[in-house]
């Protein structure tokens, strides 16, 4: 594996840096990367302008990984659209972070802001802290949210994380803000703290809660389980089963929360 | 300015002309007698189609639903989006949106096809400002606006206590106050009862408190209409629109038409006929009925129909039909939403892909084409897609050239479910539009359906909207259809009022046309006794004042009146 290091140094207004990507890196000298385009406000500007670029390149997006180091808050779209190789954060990541991505893996140390991993197809979208609103979803007005790959959260996630979700798995290790999973129809969601009004207008797909919390009024109960499996993973313990939202017509959406 | 076109093939068939060789003569905005070559622009159409500027008729491009449709997806304007552009010295302003495109590009897509003119078919009332300040920054093309009236408290009022002298004259004193040109009727009735959580199912159904049927309202302005001596129909939107088996209702609702006639025109246009001729029980014997419904059309001289062509595209369904709508979104699943006008009407607006996959899209897409090559007559043919219900009305170039190819036809239909085969006789129909039957349904039957002698022709006198596109008659090959359909996308030139607006596809010019609409005088005492009701129930039920109602001029680009004058309003029985 062949390492590029991104050291921040730092911007008052927000930044655009889709060009982070081991797609787009790969293949390209030292100096090719830093005049990829980025967009600081309304102003196109030079990726090195704003970062420090070291370390060695590769042809291959899959041998390459980037590694981003500062105080990325402000620093949007990095990794979206990368289909293969990995990128590592050091630090909190912005918003769009991992958007429409279709392979690869995205790591970050720190906490990502709202809209990340939107829309996501494949890959691997790993944090360590919290995550903001809108997690795993579908983009602003759209009715397809992730359809495939793997989001863990280490932390806690805002609200409407994983809305529209279509396929993937989505494992949240804290606590779920309100409706997490709204309208969902394929995939799996497993929140290990708690959920408010999780799975909201779903039609299909499987959410698991591993805290006791109440559902919504249109799920229907329709009886205990224990030891489950859903998708690849093992839970023990006892849990209620129902079927909704019954707000929806014909809606097959399953809900496990523990007992 | 002054131009010659010289040496095209020009298809007019309002002045049958088919394809002769000639020169047409353009001089400040109309189209003249021959004139000398000299201090005039030459262009040389050799070897090209001239036809003249095409005209939509049905097209939701302005209004409250449209806007709303805008506000609900923006992920719409994401997938399409056009940059600004400085060309001849002029700044050409962005836009963006595939099925809800933004009022400025909605002229310059238009423009770039060769049309000149589209209406926009539903206008409530109380929006009718906001719906004249869209149509107002929409350039190039001409508008108009068709307004809704079949839910509408005075009509259903008049009608039910046999007032139809006032009808009329409610009629026309609102066309005159929202600036609109034709009445159009949409769920007659059925707007009414999901005001109560109810619609209407039959033509013999009751509408909640106003107790008159669907058929006494279709049947009254059809009356009015003729009355007024409109230049439009009755433009109708029937009951059952996009429910199984809705064809023997939209039959039935054609009888309704017998026995009035006017000399220029039908006297109904059933819109989007396509989304009325379904058969079948359920979903999942869904099936086309186009054969039964243009069988009917084909006897019944005083109908037409403008077709409402599926498209297969990912688009926005809006109309004002707010249960159909629901009922829809219930369906798909997808966001929906309303917009109620007090006492008017109320439109529904939701998002609808239309899959090839789909077993029931497939058979929608082969309605619509079985309609337009099943009717005999082209005269009482329009090409529409209910723009954006059907598909986007950019896909217009992509329909003529699946009614002039049967290759494509079959080509386009392998990649489709099987249900198109058996479940609609698309397959076994032959026939192909030639370039004239095309320049009918496009430009012709439409100014004749909208009552307008300077438009939909070249003749002397006529208002100079031409469009070129580049097409060789003498070697058109019907197999080579994507030549067709890139030539109708990007008309190699559109001439507007006389000036040169599109070049090779490109818009290079821009200024507004003009937005037609009707004023009708009646009898003073008949007018007097409605607007006695009008300030009662004004007062009493509206949220504006009857004052701040009427649209004044100034929202309106280029006005231009069609006038009426009716000395004595006669009743037809
Ligand atoms: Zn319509």
């Amino acid at each position: 594996m062949k390492e590029i290091f991104l050291k921040f140094k730092g911007s008052k207004t927000v930044l655009e840096a889709e060009v982070i990507n081991p797609n787009v890196f790969a293949g390209k000298k030292l100096s090719e990367i830093e005049n990829l385009t980025v967009y600081h406000g309304n102003r196109r500007a030079k990726l090195g302008e704003f970062f420090d670029v070291e370390g060695s390149t590769s042809e291959d997006a899959r041998e390459l990984r980037i590694v981003v180091e500062g105080d990325l808050e402000k620093v949007k779209r990095i990794g979206e659209n990368m289909s293969e190789g990995e990128i590592l954060i050091k630090g909190n990541a912005g918003m769009h972070t991992g958007d429409f991505m279709s392979g690869g893996r995205i790591v970050v140390e720190g906490n990502v802001a709202s809209f990340c991993a939107t829309e996501m197809k494949g890959g691997e979208f790993i944090v360590k802290g919290d995550a903001g609103d809108y997690l795993g979803s579908a983009y602003r007005g759209n009715w397809i949210g992730m359809q495939g790959g793997l989001i863990v959260v280490e932390g806690n996630v805002g609200r409407e994380s994983c809305a529209h979700m279509s396929g993937g798995k989505a494992i949240i290790r804290g606590t779920a803000g309100d409706f997490a999973g709204v309208h969902m129809r394929k995939g799996t969601i497993i929140i290990e703290g708690k959920a408010n009004r999780a799975g909201a207008q779903m039609i299909g797909g499987t959410i698991v809660i591993l805290t006791n919390v109440d559902p919504l009024p249109s799920f229907e109960l329709v009886g205990e389980e224990s030891d489950i499996e859903v998708d690849g993973e093992r839970f023990s313990g006892t849990f209620l089963k129902y079927i909704g939202d019954k707000a929806e017509l014909r809606a097959k959406g399953t809900l496990y929360i523990r007992k | 300015m002054k131009i010659i076109l010289k040496n095209g093939y020009v298809y007019d068939p309002i002045n049958n002309i088919n394809g002769e060789v000639m020169d047409i003569f353009i001089k400040d905005g109309k189209i003249v007698n021959e004139f000398r070559e000299k201090d005039a622009k030459v262009i040389d159409c050799k070897g090209k189609v001239v036809m003249p500027g095409a005209i939509d008729i049905h097209s939701h491009i302005a209004g409250g639903k449209v806007n709303t449709g805008r506000i609900l997806r923006p992920e719409d304007h994401r997938r399409f989006v056009i940059a600004r552009k400085f060309k001849n010295g002029k700044f050409f302003r962005s836009g963006a949106g595939f099925s809800v495109p933004s009022t400025r590009i909605t002229g310059y897509l238009y423009a770039k096809m060769g049309y000149t003119m589209a209406f926009t078919p539903a206008l409530p009332p109380l929006m009718a400002r906001h719906t004249h300040e869209e149509l107002s920054s929409i350039p190039i093309i001409d508008k108009g606006a068709l307004t809704l009236m079949g839910n509408n408290w005075f009509v259903m009022k008049y009608l039910k206590a046999g007032e139809i002298e006032k009808c009329a004259a409610f009629a026309a004193w609102l066309l005159k106050a929202v600036k609109g040109y034709a009445i159009k009727v949409v769920n007659p009735g059925g707007g009414e009862a999901w005001g109560w959580g109810k619609n209407v199912t039959s033509l013999e159904d009751r509408v909640p408190y106003f107790d008159i049927t669907p058929k006494e309202i279709i049947e009254g302005l059809m009356k009015v209409n003729e009355m007024l001596k409109l230049p439009h129909s009755e433009h109708l939107h029937t009951i059952n629109l996009g429910r199984v088996g809705n064809y023997e209702t939209t039959i039935k609702t054609m009888k309704l038409a017998r026995g009035l006639e006017n000399r220029d025109r039908h006297v109904l246009q059933i819109t989007h006929a396509q989304f009325h001729s379904y058969g079948g029980e359920s979903w999942k014997s869904f099936e086309s009925k186009a054969y039964e419904v243009a069988k009917a059309v084909n006897k019944m001289k005083n109908v037409a129909i403008d077709v409402g062509f599926v498209t297969l595209d990912p688009t926005t369904t809006m109309t004002a039909d707010g249960p159909m709508e629901y009922y829809l979104s219930s369906l798909t699943h997808l966001k929906w939403t309303n917009k109620d006008i007090e006492l008017e009407t109320a439109p529904g607006v939701t998002p609808y892909n239309y899959s090839p996959k789909s077993a029931v899209s497939s058979v929608q897409w082969a309605v619509g084409l079985e309609l337009a090559l099943l009717v005999e007559d082209p005269w009482r043919v329009m090409l529409t897609t209910d723009h954006p219900n059907g598909g986007p009305f950019i896909r217009y170039p992509r329909i003529i050239a699946w009614l002039m190819s049967r290759k494509y036809r079959e080509d386009f239909m392998k990649n489709m479910n099987k249900a198109v085969e058996k479940r609609a006789i698309i397959s076994s129909l032959d026939r192909e539009y030639d370039l004239y039957e095309i320049a009918i349904i496009t430009r012709a039957s439409q100014a004749r359906a909208l009552g307008l002698k300077e438009k939909g022709h070249l003749g002397v006198g006529a208002d100079a909207d031409v469009a070129v596109y580049d097409i060789n008659p003498e070697e058109l090959n019907t197999a080579e259809y994507e030549k067709i359909e890139r030539a109708f996308s990007n008309a190699y030139l559109t001439i507007k009022s006389g000036e040169i607006v599109v070049k090779e596809g490109e818009v290079v010019n821009e200024f507004y046309g003009k937005t037609y609409y009707v004023d009708v005088e009646v009898e003073e005492e008949l007018m007097q006794e409605v607007e006695r009701d009008l300030d009662y129930y004004f007062k009493r039920y509206y949220s504006v004042n009857l004052a701040n109602y009427p649209v004044s001029l100034d929202y309106l680009t280029n006005p231009t009146k069609i006038e009426r004058k009716i000395e004595r309003v006669k009743v037809i029985k």
